[in-house]
């Protein structure tokens, strides 16, 4: 596909990222509703203008998306409800675009919030324990797995097949940091989450901090915070009116990934979701400036890259080891420039804020800006590495 | 090792009751699919590559390889707090099946090799036994 034949047919116009970590006392509907306002605001559009609303149902209750489009008191034509954990978001994305595409919707409204942090919800340790037993409950309920673990088998696997080292893991967590100390919301959720060090981390404070699952060390481990966001997508038209310049949605991919007899843990549904994005937009990897990838953990992203196709599988450490991610190191692309989920916002379900940040690096307003970057591509992991997952990738595009 | 809060698979669940009452024999058992042969894992009642609602439970010899593991160093379930440090695996059965599990006898769980021969150890509880895995010497 050329540059001329690419989709230009939906747009990200609106962007919010709740800017706290710990919300005191705000429910996740209330930042839903509060995030929906902001990125409405930063469109220039209003809340009577949603036409599309996509919820993966996170803030509870049941009917979800009928229920937040009651608790903002629209009447949506559209209502997709997918939830497929941190990676919903993409998939809301990728979903909002087509329907846009095909004329079922003009503006679509997405949001996020979460309490985790003031649930005190235990979500890396807490061990998962099913309500009502299922046949995956009943199969791996018994072995006290924690998430932390299950992407502990993932990164054991990887070691062990490619040789990847621990400091090459920790390096994505280094480079993270480096773009969190950049974020001064960023630091300021380090320090609201009782993080004594905000600033720099090295690779040996990554290794020296303490083991949680191996051979994951609790630096290499996402934050656990209250947060949420919104994004708004339009048609073409509508974008045109809109305050910021338009970032198309170029190419979207969709998969999953489950536990098979003879399978391989290392691979994630990234190699299914992301081949299939990038030949929509007809982009390759090479062309991407800025990889918002999404890291629950430093493996996450390390494998991501690999399936991606950023380096070749099993290369992932080599390709990240020198710190070439930074978004002041050119010839690789940017990866996480907002701190990602290591070092700024993790309250459960990441996905939204990858489309976000990827958003205001089209746009020239990141706190760690690679200069005319012009694409990039978010992907989101939701659920678990070492079992099951599913995963979205976006490919976003500015003119 | 406490046994009292330990999330023991539940019943009614169709699919893989039969699995479990097997294992108060200590008997290991996988499906195969009568139509195309393949080795079905989790248990189910249909074939996971042709559909087919014909299979055949077969019994393994417990044997097999250890595909990865971790060490949970950190957990707040009541059953697995106390336990910790302890390995979860994914073991891979010379039949073709891949289960996960729990390495048990380990002197040090921090050093266990990814390939390593592994054999089933059972573990008593009441009404069923759970097949954990020890690393062969």
């Amino acid at each position: 596909m050329t540059r001329a034949q690419q989709q230009r047919t939906a747009a990200v116009v609106g962007i919010h990222e709740f800017p706290l970590r710990k919300v005191d006392g705000l429910s996740a509907l209330q930042i839903k509703a509060a995030s929906a306002a902001a990125a409405l605001s930063d469109a220039g559009l209003k809340i009577s203008d949603v036409d599309a609303v996509y919820d993966a149902g996170e803030a509870g209750g049941s009917f979800a998306g009928v229920t937040m489009a009651e608790y903002l008191g629209i009447h949506p034509d559209v209502i997709d409800t997918t939830s497929v954990g941190g990676s919903s978001y993409e998939f809301h994305v990728a979903h909002a675009a087509r329907d846009i595409a095909v004329g079922r919707a003009n503006v679509a409204l997405l949001t996020y919030g979460s309490t985790a942090r003031s649930d005190a919800r235990a979500i890396g340790t807490g061990g998962a324990v099913a309500a009502t037993p299922s046949p995956i409950s009943n199969m791996e309920d018994p072995w006290g797995m924690t998430l932390i673990a299950n992407y502990g088998l993932a990164a054991r696997r990887h070691m062990h097949q490619y040789g990847t080292t621990a400091e090459q893991l920790a390096q994505i967590a280094v480079v993270t940091r480096y773009h969190s100390t950049r974020n001064p919301e960023a630091t300021k959720a380090l320090a609201d989450l009782g993080i004594r060090e905000t600033g720099e981390i090295t690779i040996e404070d990554v290794i020296n901090s303490r083991m949680i699952a191996d051979p994951l060390h609790l630096l290499e481990c996402c934050l656990i915070s209250d947060g949420g966001g919104a994004i708004v997508l339009a048609s073409p038209d509508v974008a045109r009116g809109t305050r910021h310049r338009p970032v198309w949605v170029l190419g979207a991919g969709e998969a999953t990934k489950y536990p098979e007899n003879g399978g391989d843990i290392t691979t994630t549904a990234a190699a299914q979701s992301g081949p299939r994005a990038f030949s929509q937009a007809g982009v390759t990897p090479a062309e991407i400036d800025i990889a918002m990838i999404y890291d629950s953990f430093t493996i996450t992203v390390l494998a991501i890259l690999e399936d991606l196709g950023f380096c070749k599988k099993g290369e992932g450490g080599a390709y990240v080891e020198d710190g070439s991610l930074r978004f002041d190191r050119p010839g690789r692309p940017a990866l996480n420039t907002d701190g990602g989920g290591l070092s700024s916002n993790h309250p459960g379900m990441r996905g939204l804020f990858l489309v976000t940040e990827a958003t205001r690096q089209l746009r020239g307003q990141s706190t760690s800006q690679v200069p005319g970057a012009r694409l990039a591509v978010a992907h989101g992991n939701g659920g678990w590495l070492g079992t099951r997952h599913a995963a979205g990738t976006i490919i976003l595009g500015r003119d | 090792m406490s046994k009292e809060h330990w999330p023991l698979p539940r019943f009614p669940e169709p699919d893989t009751e039969p699995f479990w009452r097997a294992t108060k024999n200590h008997e290991l058992r996988y499906q195969t699919c009568n139509d195309c042969g393949t080795v079905v894992f989790y248990p189910r009642a249909h074939c996971t590559r042709c559909l087919g609602a014909s299979l055949t439970w077969n019994l393994s010899a417990g044997k097999g390889t250890l595909y990865s593991y971790t060490v949970v160093r950190q957990s707040r379930h009541p059953a697995f707090q106390e336990l910790a440090p302890y390995a979860i695996a994914w073991i891979d059965l010379d039949e073709g099946f891949r289960l996960l599990s729990m390495l048990t006898d380990l002197e040090d769980p921090g050093t266990v090799p990814v390939g390593a021969r592994v054999s089933v150890a059972w573990e008593d509880f009441t009404e069923l036994s759970l097949p954990m895995f020890r690393v062969d010497r």
